[in-house]
């Protein structure tokens, strides 16, 4: 065994010990994405459902109720507010003094971001599994007509997709984290911070209808990329939903992920160089 | 001939044999336990003009000191001298800005990560995760020093033995007490018998039988080998615990020695001497060369002595009995580390607001 290879698994120890043991946060991140599903998804569907029930399917293309449209969007929204607040932990961290003890130890540093990162992605790996089955409890349509194997497959590219893009604001997270030194102004950062994402994003409805500027913006947007490979991989490359056609081909898809990837890298490299220059004492 | 030749291989033999003679003994002398009696030469720790800025706030201000392996080495001062600052350097959480450190024979600058595996810390306030246990908190510590597991597990059982804390090892940290508390991160700093042990105040806010324990402790640790740096503002600690000390005052140090020495050095021993007859006693001791005042005081004569008043004291005695004049008791006092701090720095360390 490599004496320097592994030690980031055990920032990621300790991190999912907090996160069973901290049973108010455990409860409220498992129960919120169910209840956007449930409130929000159900109240809204049957609105949206009945203004474009006028819309005419074209033939041959998969339709699409609100409801599973915006679970997707509730799978991407609560990746990214669970990864937008991931890096709280390093904040008290360092707040309480225990930060002291990884930074004076000689494993690398880079190791304690990337044990939180995973930390987070499996947080946000939890919360998508209980989306999806409690939205197919609820209703939601997730891989029509799908053979098995392509639901596994689908399961698998969803999860990647969540993982990229969970990891790179895992990682800013971290670094806003490390330069700051209240919770608060975290929560305000972020705060700021998810609005514009959200809502310029094709999480909730369609892009088609966005001005031509929002339209550009939100193509910069990696909740969009993670948008675009959810619904690639829970609804097929071509499905009708909320009065609009989505067709998705290969090559959107793998453009989608490598942005999350890139987003990811270089949010890996401004970490790392915050990490190796914090100092906490 | 032959005896010549004879002789004078022997005399080569006996040259080759000599350093490793003086091998063995250094060896033997270097064993646990016994490695303060011969290690002049060998600084496990050494700075050299050490200066650190924050912002302007000049926290130390030119330091050199140097630290002998095996023995306990303590920065005595009050708060805001400069303590943390240099402990936090020697140990590389903050970055050297002037000056140069050595730590177990690394330097703290170019080879950190060596540093860091080779030391142990015992943080200034109570560094641990509330909601981890104490086999936990000892377990990601373990880890992250990358000790392989099984080894790792039988160290955590022998350290939380030594600190008595086996009995808990399930326990939430937030449920310890104070003095528990401290025990677990002393322990933790030995999980990977580091070279050297930082230990920032380490007993600060824990009441008097929790404090002498952990000197218990500190001593034990020291015994079998470990190096300890230790800072305090408390005079008895340094006193009781120390081989040397060294006074820090406003990012200076202000003297170094060992806590006899630093006494002994003061010359202000104090004799109490209550006599039948004041006067004629103070006559009688005129001309003793190492008395430096009397005046008289509630508890009789006070008479300052410049040398070891230990030796004083019976020719003081047998002057006074001579002149015929009966002493009712006789008191010395020696000087304190209060004493020696207030001589060297100008004021109380109690009035320092430490
Ligand atoms: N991070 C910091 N930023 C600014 N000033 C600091 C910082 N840490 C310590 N100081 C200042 O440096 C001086 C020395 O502090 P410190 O080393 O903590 O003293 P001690 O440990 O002896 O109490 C103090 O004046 C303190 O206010
Ligand atoms: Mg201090």
């Amino acid at each position: 065994m490599s004496a320097t290879a592994w030690e980031f698994l055990t920032v990621y120890w300790r991190e999912m010990i907090r996160f069973v043991r901290f049973r108010a946060q455990l409860f409220s991140s498992l129960l919120q994405p169910a209840l956007w599903m449930a409130f929000f998804g159900v109240a809204m569907s049957s609105n949206f459902d009945r203004f474009t029930s006028a819309v005419p399917v074209p033939a041959g293309v998969v339709p699409v109720d609100y409801l599973t449209f915006m679970a997707a969007g509730v799978i991407a929204m609560t990746t990214l507010f669970t990864s937008l607040f991931g890096g709280m932990s390093l904040l008290f961290d360092k707040n309480w003094g225990l930060m002291r003890e990884m930074l004076a130890s000689p494993m690398p540093r880079t190791h304690i971001m990337m044990g939180v990162g995973l930390a987070g992605m499996t947080r946000s790996f939890i919360q998508v599994s209980i989306i999806m089955a409690f939205g197919i409890l609820l209703g939601v349509q997730f891989f029509p007509g799908f053979p098995a194997g392509r639901i596994v497959l689908s399961i698998l590219g969803i999860f990647a997709f969540v993982g990229a893009f969970s990891l790179g604001f895992l990682l800013f997270s971290s670094t806003i984290s490390m330069r700051l030194e209240t919770p608060e102004g975290l929560q305000g950062i972020m705060t700021l911070l998810t609005l514009p994402l959200f809502f310029v994003s094709n999480a909730l409805y369609p892009i088609q209808a966005f001005p031509p500027l929002l339209q550009a913006l939100s193509a910069y947007n990696p909740l969009t990329h993670l948008v675009n490979g959810v619904r690639y991989f829970a609804l097929g490359s071509d499905f009708f939903a909320v009065g609009a056609r989505y067709t998705y081909t290969t090559g959107d898809v793998l453009f989608s992920f490598a942005y999350l990837a890139v987003f990811a890298a270089v949010m890996y490299l401004l970490a790392r160089r915050t990490f190796q220059r914090a100092v906490v004492t | 001939m032959l005896t010549g030749r004879h002789g004078a291989s022997r005399q080569g033999k006996g040259d080759m044999t000599a350093p490793c003679m003086w091998c063995r003994t250094r060896t033997i002398r270097a064993r646990p336990g016994v490695r303060k009696v011969a290690m002049e030469e060998d600084d496990i720790i050494e700075v050299r003009d050490l200066e650190h800025t924050f912002d302007g706030v000049e926290a130390v201000r030119g330091i050199s000191f140097t630290v002998r392996r095996g023995e306990i080495f303590s920065f005595l001062g009050p708060n805001g001298a400069g303590k943390s600052t240099t402990i936090n350097i020697l140990t590389t959480l903050l970055p050297l800005q002037k000056g140069t450190v050595r730590v177990a024979g690394y330097d703290v600058a170019r080879e950190a990560a060596k540093v860091r595996q080779a030391i142990g810390i015992v943080f200034q306030d109570d560094v641990l995760d509330r909601d981890l246990t104490v086999w936990e908190t000892m377990e990601f510590h373990g880890r992250l020093y990358a000790l392989p597991r099984d080894e790792r597990h039988r160290r955590i059982d022998e350290m939380l033995r030594v600190v008595e804390l086996d009995g808990r090892r399930d326990e939430r940290t937030k449920n310890l007490s104070g003095g528990m508390k401290r025990r677990l991160q002393i322990a933790r700093g030995l999980l990977t018998r580091p070279e050297v042990l930082f230990l920032d105040e380490p007993t600060q806010g824990l009441d008097p039988q929790t404090r002498m324990r952990i000197w218990d402790y500190i001593r034990q640790v020291n015994r079998t080998g470990t190096t300890v740096f230790l800072t305090t503002h408390y005079m008895e600690e340094a006193d009781m615990l120390s081989d040397r000390i060294s006074i820090i005052d406003h990012g200076k140090l202000v003297v170094s020695g060992t806590p006899e020495g630093l006494k002994n050095a003061l010359g202000e021993d104090v004799v109490y001497l209550e006599t039948g007859d004041d006067r004629r006693a103070r006559e009688s001791l005129r001309d003793v060369r190492e008395i430096r005042s009397i005046s008289e005081s509630p508890r009789g004569l006070s008479i300052t002595i410049s040398a070891d008043g230990s030796h004083c004291l019976p020719r003081i005695v047998e002057r006074v009995r001579g002149a015929g004049v009966g002493i009712s008791s006789v008191n010395l006092k020696k000087p304190t580390m209060d004493d020696v701090f207030v001589h060297y720095t100008g004021r109380e360390l109690r009035d320092t607001g430490a």
